[in-house]
């Protein structure tokens, strides 16, 4: 029997060479420095000195890796970078959108009576006032607040029967029907509509109905509805396509007729996906402008009524005060309610969206045991 | 509380494919009878007929009778709702209601349907369905807990507990044994034998051990060839299938000799 000595080796065999762990850091310094160095040379942005950056890391950290570690660790830095990269290109927007919104917004915001007074009685006279004796700057968005929230409360009600009820015919008993065929087919088309089109749509069918110059939030509503209907359909759709078949024929095998069935096992087994897609066809159209501008028009008081007289909303207000300001020799009052306004919009899309979390949360089948 | 189900010349199609072809076969009230057969022979597709589940697939249909106690499932007028109340069904892969506690799963019958029952009623109900699929110990201090929550086991056996739960004459299996482990598996089979006595079971199993512990009388179903439509061979009681078949296809498969 004979006992074979323990291999003794420098290096295990298994292993290839290995950057240190400080590495990625060291590069970025590095390219850093001389991105920095080579934009002094042909003038400096910061726009341009990230970017150099990023190809000066990239091209650093994958040579060493390759002459260090071997051509595919090399290939994986590589990798790395590109979609590290296209994520920091993606966020950059963003963030830049929302800085400059909080930037500009949060003197509009925290100014008193913001939220809670509306724009009647503002006039250019009382902006240059306050301009030229530094006083607050008077006016706020009430009315309009009032106004987003009734007319997106409204089609809303309008569109989540429609978009729900065409969602379950076309998932339960459209089996490929021509007639679900064609509703799937100008679903798609609707939900290409350009949203003007669709507030010209819904003043056009109030002039004919009503009277020339129909102008209310309802109006708004159905144009808001139009575009709203498409989002909820395909959304509730594709939630009622993915309750498994097996839970229908489980209750069908109970002898349960087919409508309760939907309502009782197909509907609240989706809920929650239900509940956030139309949360998120709200938030969708909380933002639109167009079509509000064509159907409710402008309005600078308060009005409670969403079925007559014109209504503000969130972005119409910031259109107007931007495009004609209260006083046109001192825009900077209305510029500050405009960006105060759309901080206001944001942080309202925000909440929608925490609300479809929290209410997919809620609805989620719950596994505990 | 049982009845036998009697079937006469039955074809079974999707669409303009026949599936199952001339089965005539007789199903005895209060006894456990197993279908065997090899993959796409058409016995799930043909255990679907007996409760109507078969025409929920678009373009399904059948021909022939299908009587329970005499009555024809497939006559004129019939409603599949009642029928499905009369035949219950265990599926392959357990499937309890994801959105609903123990309790109400095992209620879904009655409660889906918007039936009345007051909560002693129901707490009774529950108690003896749970009872009756084996399951009552093993849930009974969680019983408002989701169903999702159980071991695959332990929702097989749910789903026969909702099954029975609506007092069904018939109960039929389809494969229901085939996503458990070996002691689920001697579970229910041990709980297929306890229902015998007061239900008449249908069982479709891959598993020739398991139709020869279960059944009293086994239906062998082959096909001739992929496209062809899958036939009942030989039905007879289970000790003549597996120790003395007529047929020398029934023969080959039961001993494993088969193709």
């Amino acid at each position: 029997m004979t006992l074979t000595a323990p291999v003794t080796r420098k290096r295990s065999a298994l292993t290839k060479g290995q950057l240190p762990g400080y590495a990625p850091y060291v590069v970025l310094a590095v390219a850093l420095v001389l991105g920095a160095a080579i934009l002094a040379l042909i003038g400096f942005n910061v726009l341009s000195w990230g970017v150099v950056s990023a190809i000066l890391f990239t091209v650093g950290l994958v040579s060493w890796s390759g002459a260090v570690e071997g051509a595919r660790k090399a290939k994986d830095k590589l990798a790395t970078c590109l979609v590290v990269g296209a994520f920091l290109v993606a966020l950059l927007p963003l963030v830049s959108v929302i800085w400059t919104v909080l930037v500009n917004g949060i003197p509009g915001i925290i100014t008193p009576g913001f939220l809670g007074t509306s724009m009647n009685g503002i006039t250019g006279t009382l902006d240059n006032k306050s301009v030229d004796e530094g006083t607050r700057v008077l006016g706020g968005v009430y009315h309009a607040l009032l106004g987003t929230v009734q007319i997106t409360l409204l089609a809303t009600v309008i569109s989540v029967p429609v978009g729900l009820l065409t969602a379950i015919y076309l998932v339960e008993y459209g089996n490929d029907r021509p007639l679900a065929r064609a509703i799937t087919f100008f679903v798609d088309v609707m939900t290409g509509i350009p949203s003007i089109v669709a507030g010209l749509f819904a003043a056009a069918f109030f002039f004919a109905l009503v009277g020339p110059g129909t102008k209310t939030g309802a109006v708004a509503a159905v144009a808001l509805s139009v575009l709203m209907i498409p989002v909820v359909v395909r959304s509730s759709e594709e939630m009622l396509k993915i309750v498994p078949n097996e839970l229908r024929e489980a209750s069908y095998a109970l002898g349960v007729r087919k409508w309760r069935t939907i309502l009782k096992v197909v509907i609240p087994t989706a809920i929650s996906g239900i509940a956030s897609g139309v949360t998120l066809a709200i938030a969708r159209v909380i933002g639109e402008t167009a079509p509000i501008l064509v159907t409710a028009g402008f309005a600078t008081s308060i009005n409670n009524n969403v079925f007559g007289g014109w209504m503000a909303s969130l972005p119409t207000f910031i259109y107007t005060q931007i495009l004609n300001p209260t006083s046109p020799s001192n825009p900077g009052p209305s510029d500050q309610r405009a960006w105060g306004a759309a901080l206001v919009l944001i942080i309202l899309v925000m909440l929608l969206n925490l609300a479809a979390r929290l209410i997919a949360r809620i609805f989620a089948p719950k596994a505990g045991r | 509380m049982s009845k036998r189900i009697d079937v006469k010349d039955l074809n079974v199609y999707y669409g303009n494919f026949l599936a199952v072809e001339g089965v005539n076969i007789n199903i005895e009230a209060k006894s456990v009878t197993a279908f065997i057969g090899p993959s796409g022979c058409g016995k799930s597709t043909f255990l679907r007929t007996l409760n109507r589940m078969h025409e929920v697939l678009p373009g399904a249909r059948v021909e022939g009778e299908v009587l329970l106690d005499g009555d024809n499932l497939y006559g004129p007028g019939v409603d599949p709702v009642t029928v499905r109340t009369q035949v219950g069904m265990v599926f392959q892969r357990p499937n309890p209601f994801p959105t609903m506690s123990i309790r109400d799963n095992v209620l879904a019958g009655v409660k889906l349907n918007n039936k009345k029952i007051s909560k002693g009623e129901a707490d009774a109900l529950v108690e003896k369905s749970l009872r009756g699929a084996n399951l009552w110990n093993e849930v009974k201090d969680r019983l408002e807990k989701p169903g999702s929550g159980l071991s695959g086991g332990q929702q097989q056996r749910l789903c026969i507990a909702r099954a029975i739960a609506v007092e069904p004459q018939v109960i039929l299996m389809d494969e229901p044994c085939s996503a458990l482990d070996p002691i689920s598996t001697l579970a229910v089979e041990d709980l297929i034998n306890e229902l015998k006595d007061q239900y008449t079971v249908v069982i479709v199993t891959h598993n020739m051990q398991q139709a020869a512990r279960v059944s009293d009388r086994t239906a062998f179903f082959n096909i001739a060839g992929t496209g062809k439509p899958g036939k009942l061979i030989e039905f007879a009681d289970t000790t003549t299938i597996f120790n003395n078949p007529a047929q020398k296809a029934t023969e080959d498969y039961v001993s494993g000799r088969f193709g």
